[in-house]
This record gives C-alpha cells, structure tokens and sequence, in this order.
C-alpha cells in the first residue's frame, strides 16, 4: 500500500519489482553479503580472539560503533538524495572543542552547572548544524557539488576546531559532561540508547514519512521530482542540517569518552568509516535507495574489522590499509549490485 | 559590479560583456597584479627583496606540482583528495632513501607516488568507482603506509649525502626546485595542448559518454592522468623532505585543499573540460602570495594570527574562488543561450 505513495513519488523509476517484495525481505537481499561479512568475522573472533565473547568486549565495541552509526545515519541520508558530506569529522572535532569551553567559562551563570552543561550540549550541536545548514546552501543555492562544499568545511572546519583550542590537546575533567560518553544506566552505554533512539527515528522517518519519501525522491531522480512538486532544495538543505546536528552530537560523546577535547584526532576519517557503513549498508552511493538498518549493519561490520586488526596487535598503519581496501571492496560490490 | 550589471539586463553593452569575459578569463592574474602591487605599495624593499621573492617561489613548489596534476585530474572531471597524503608518505621513502644518494631518493619517492596514482587510475577506471571513494581510500591507506615505514615517527634525511641539494642548489640565480617546477608545467602545457593526449583529458572532461562513442581511450587516459598526479606528489614530498630534512607520516595534511583552490582560482571548470596550466600557476602564486604577505603583515604586528587560522583561511579562499566561479560560469552560459 505504501508503495503507491512511493511510486508517484518516484515517476522515472520502474516500480515492477517494487511492489512484489516486501520492503524488509528486498533489504535483507540487498544486505545478504554484509550479514555474511560479519558472521564470518565473528566466528572468526570467536575462535581465534581471546575474550571475545565476553560482556565488556560486546560493551566496548558497542562504543565505538556508536558514533560511527550516529554519523553515518546524517551521511546516509545526504547520500540519499545523491549528494555527500565529507565535513562530518570536521564537525565533530568543532563541538568537541566548543563543548569545554562553555562548561568551564565563568563567564555569567556559565559556571553552575545545570546552566553551564546544557548550554555545552546545546550550542555546540546547534554551530554544527548550521554549518551543515550551510553546506546545504552551498550545494543548493550556489549549486557547487557536494564533494567541493563539503571539503571547504572538511579542512576549513579543523582549522576552525584548532583555534578554538588553541591547537592543543584540552584535557578536562566534568564528571556530568562526560556522563554522554562514559554513563551507563541499566549497565547500557548512553550513547548506545543514544543511538538506538536515533536509528528507531531514522528508519520510521524513511518508510513512513513524506519526508522520507522527498528525500529518496529527489537522489533518484532530480528533474523529476522537481517537476513532481518536491521540494528539492529544502530536502536538501535539511539532509545537509540533520547531518551536521548529528555529527556535532558524534563529537560531544567523543570528547566526553576520551575526557578531552582533541582537535586533530576527533572524528578524523570519520567521513569514510560513515560513508563506508552506508555502503556496505546497501544504500547506492547515486543516491534514490537508503537503508538505515544497513548502515547499523555497515558501521557493525567496519568496528569489527577494526577491532579484530587491533585485538591481533596489527599496527595502526596497517589497519588503515586494510580499512582502505575492505572499503573499496564494499564499494566494488556495492557498484555491481546497481548494475 | 560590472559584471552584475551584464547579467541582469539583458541588452548589455559590448564593452560590459568583454569586462566580465575579461574578469572570468583573467580574474586571476589581475588579482596576482593587484595583490603583488599591494605588497609593493605596503611592505616596500623587504617585500621586494630578491630573498623574499625567491623564497616565496621555492616555499610554492611543492604545492605548484601536486596543483599541476590535480589540474589534469579535475580537467577529466575527477578528483584526487589523495595528494596531501601521498606527499606524506613519498617524504617518509625519499628520507629513508636519501643514504642512497640523490637519484635514488628522488626516483623512489616519485615511483612510489606514482605507483599509489596507477591504483587509483585503475579502480576509478577499470571498475568505476566515484574518484572522491577511491581517492578518500587511498588518502587513508597512504598516510597508513607512511605510518609503516617511519614506524610511527619522523625520520630524518642522511647528511653525509647529496639527498639536502634537491633543496638548496641554485641554477644560476635560481633555485633549482623553481627550476624542476617551471619545466614540470612546461612539459604540462605541452602535453595539454600539442597532444593527443591532452585533447583526450579535455574530451572526457567535457563529455565521457560522447569521448566514450567516438573511440578514444577513456580508460588509459583517466589511468595515465592519475599517475601523473601521484608521481607529481611524489616529486614534491622529495622536496619537502629535502626541505626539512625529515620525512614525516603526518606531513601534507590539507594539501589537496590547497591544489584544488589553486586549480579553481585559474578558471580551471571543477566539471571538466575545460581548463589551462598556467592559469593553475597563477592561482598557486595567488595564494603563496597572499600568505606571504599576511605573514609580513603579521611582522608589523597588526594581528596576532595563529597557524591554525591558515587553514581556515584556505578554506574560506576555496569557498570564495568555487562560488565566484559557479557565478560567473552560470552568466556565460546564460549569456551565450
């Protein structure tokens, strides 16, 4: 029933095989390599990894996935409507670097915390969604390609995250600040309930709302849904403003988990491990197809990647070797699926 | 203002057309002028100074030779984001390989650059994945690479050999990087604009699928134009390393930034097709000048200005120069239809 909404959405694309397959049977197709992908490097740690099944291990690389799940859910959508945000990692280092400096200012009523910690949550996450909105400008008002925008603010932005520590690593020590990194109600990390909460969000938002539905629209194909009446532009300035809030949010749980804000190591790379998650998720990087629970299922699969490279003692040059390839694998495979 | 005025009557003069076809075609080089007769006017000898000159052209080599292979790269309508850090890895090799002599340094840091440019030619043509993946990819395996082979700390060039004189021999009055670099973009001219190859970079540029039709070697073209970008890398993390004596993993960092702003500044189109090597060498004098004086200007003491607002000022350079051109492309096109 849905799918008539999402036909008349989408005039240039053949609904043939759309209407025939559930929505999350055609996922779970789209995702059948990946769900092997990350079986076999389970089994793998499981035999050959020591502690891997234990409850802290799951703990810790629950931790670690979150932020690239948060991030990749705004790269996901932007990719969806056939653009890219290669300035989320700039962004994260950008909060991050703000958030201190507003809860420890004693600038005003900034120093009680229930004014000043608000306030260092809040700000940040709003700068960096106004710098998002301002990609959004950019790819839509000026008409610049997103891979050209977003780089202006992926340098730009760690310059700006740079001056605003003074270039140096800001330890701090704010026992309810870093309770976003490091809380655990009911033994579950914060910025696992944080993430599931945005997944849940995310993925009714694609199925169930015009929004949603926009936003596929328009990466699938432009000219006509502009001529279908979508609002391409606003579409696009919203992708790019959800993707720069999230990513801020991204870097405050970093900062708070490392207790320090890092201005050259905070979400660095973080634009390909989103973009890879996506990917290797099934959302077609042309843009018109997105899977939230995908890039969840992406994001898994890169963390333990990761995670099995380092728990092995492989050196960190290394590792990003390796990253790099199982990235363009994912992304070779990815491209044969859209053939 | 001359320019806005011809886009928003639609009976325009002659003289107001060639103004914006001038400002479009040579914004460029009239900036150069202008900013360089600031510098006359503002800091006098100091600025003047043969040293200062000179120095200003030998600092801008590194980042006129990966500017020139970027412009053969957007000229196709791709991308390379890998330059910066191949430029980090090739320093790491050229000063582990600087014992070896000079030649061998040398060879090796451009072999290597050029070895990480033919993988991203062959993934990007072969199997046809965006230029920006692949290259983001390779950006990340390079610096990974560089992290192996200086395990994880700067290493330091070989005194007792020649390896230093890439930097600090002089041709004449010239120093020799200004040297390699203003033959690196003659050789570039050449090969843009008496080549078959060149033709070949401007078609794909302009239109893939109808280069694709007419027959011309789409693949090799795209290869050999990565190839170049990465050996060109390779030559200016050499010079970087004989410039600093050390080869370091975390070297290069922004570098693409630079190259692409230097490429786009020229009037080089970031869609392809269209483009030209020496208005490349103007955008890369038109920002090494522009941070040659903010450093005098610094001197006077007018501001304090911290490194790190470099880098945000590159960015908003890059920002100004990409929405300049998606202005005045948008008025040519609306001009000529």
């Amino acid at each position: 029933m849905a799918n008539v909404g999402q036909t008349e959405a989408r005039p240039a694309r053949p609904a043939a095989d759309r209407v025939v397959l559930p929505r999350w049977l055609r996922a779970a197709g789209q995702t059948h390599g990946a769900v092997i992908a990350l079986l076999l490097l389970v089994l793998f740690n499981a035999i050959f990894t020591t502690n891997y099944l234990a409850w802290s291990t799951l703990r810790v690389n629950l931790d670690q996935v979150a932020t690239i799940v948060i991030v990749g859910i705004g790269m996901t959508l932007v990719i969806a409507t056939g653009g890219i945000d290669l300035s989320v990692g700039a962004l994260m280092a950008i909060a991050g670097s703000l958030a201190p400096l507003i809860f420890d200012s004693d600038w005003g009523p900034l120093d009680r915390p229930w004014v000043g910690i608000p306030l260092a949550i809040v700000l940040p996450i709003l700068l960096t969604g106004f710098l998002g909105l301002f990609n959004g400008f950019l790819v839509t008002y000026f008409r610049i390609q997103p891979i050209i925008a977003t780089l202006v603010l992926y340098l730009g932005g760690r310059g700006i995250a740079k001056a605003l520590s003074d270039g140096i690593l800001l330890d701090f020590n704010n026992p309810s600040f870093e309770y976003l990194g490091k809380g655990r109600p009911l033994g579950i990390p914060v910025q696992v309930i944080l993430m599931a909460i945005l997944l849940l969000i995310a993925a009714w938002m694609m199925r169930s709302t015009v929004f949603g539905r926009y936003i596929l629209a328009t990466g699938g194909n432009e000219p006509a849904a502009r001529l279908a009446g979508v609002p391409v532009s606003r579409v696009k300035l919203a992708v790019y403003a959800i993707s720069g809030l999230l990513a801020g949010l991204a870097g405050l749980i970093w900062a708070a988990r490392i207790s320090a804000a890092d201005p050259y190591r905070a979400g660095e790379f973080m634009e390909l491990d989103a973009i890879a998650a996506a990917a290797v998720g099934g959302t077609a990087l042309t843009g018109g197809r997105a899977t939230i629970i995908g890039t969840l299922l992406g994001a898994v699969i890169i963390q333990q990647v990761r995670f099995t490279l380092i728990s092995h003692n492989v050196s960190d040059g290394t590792t990003r070797i390796v990253i790099a390839a199982a990235i363009i694998l994912a992304v070779l495979i990815q491209r044969q699926r859209e053939q | 203002m001359t320019a806005r005025t011809a886009s928003q009557e639609p009976t325009t003069s002659g003289w107001q057309q060639w103004a914006a076809g001038l400002l479009r075609q040579q914004g460029a080089l009239i900036a150069l002028i202008a900013i360089f007769l600031f510098g006359v006017w503002r800091y006098g000898e100091n600025f003047t100074s043969e040293f200062n000159l000179w120095t200003l052209l030998r600092n801008n080599t590194y980042f006129g030779l990966i500017a020139l292979g970027m412009t053969f790269v957007i000229m196709t309508g791709g991308i390379d984001l890998s330059v910066g850090a191949v430029v980090a890895l090739t320093a790491v090799a050229a000063a582990r390989l600087s014992g070896e002599g000079l030649w061998v340094a040398v060879a090796g840091a451009i072999g290597l650059g050029l070895g990480v440019g033919l993988i991203n030619g062959a993934l990007i043509a072969r199997f046809r994945i965006q230029p920006f993946i692949v290259t983001l990819a390779t950006l990340l395996a390079a610096r990974g690479g560089a992290l192996n082979l200086s395990n994880n700390a700067s290493v330091s060039i070989d005194f007792n050999s020649n390896f230093k004189d890439l930097w600090r021999t002089n041709v004449g009055e010239v120093p020799l990087p200004v040297v390699i670099t203003a033959f690196a973009f003659l050789l570039g001219s050449i090969a843009l604009n008496l080549t078959r190859f060149g033709r070949h970079v401007l078609a794909i540029g302009g239109n893939e699928e109808a280069a694709r039709l007419a027959g011309l070697p789409i693949a090799r073209t795209l290869v050999a134009v990565y190839a170049l970008s990465g050996a060109l890398a390779g030559l200016s993390g050499a010079l970087l390393a004989a410039q600093g004596n050390t080869g370091s993993p975390i070297a290069g960092i922004g570098w693409e930034l630079t190259a692409i702003a230097a490429v786009v500044v020229g009037g080089t189109l970031l869609t392809g097709g269209r483009g030209s090597v020496w208005t490349t060498l103007v955008g890369v004098l038109l920002l090494g000048l522009i941070f040659n004086e903010l450093n005098f200007e610094r001197g006077k003491g007018t501001f304090e200005l911290t490194q790190y607002w470099e880098e945000v000022i590159r960015g908003a350079f890059l920002l100004l120069v990409v929405i300049l051109q998606s202005r005045l492309t948008r008025r040519a096109t609306a001009s000529t239809t």
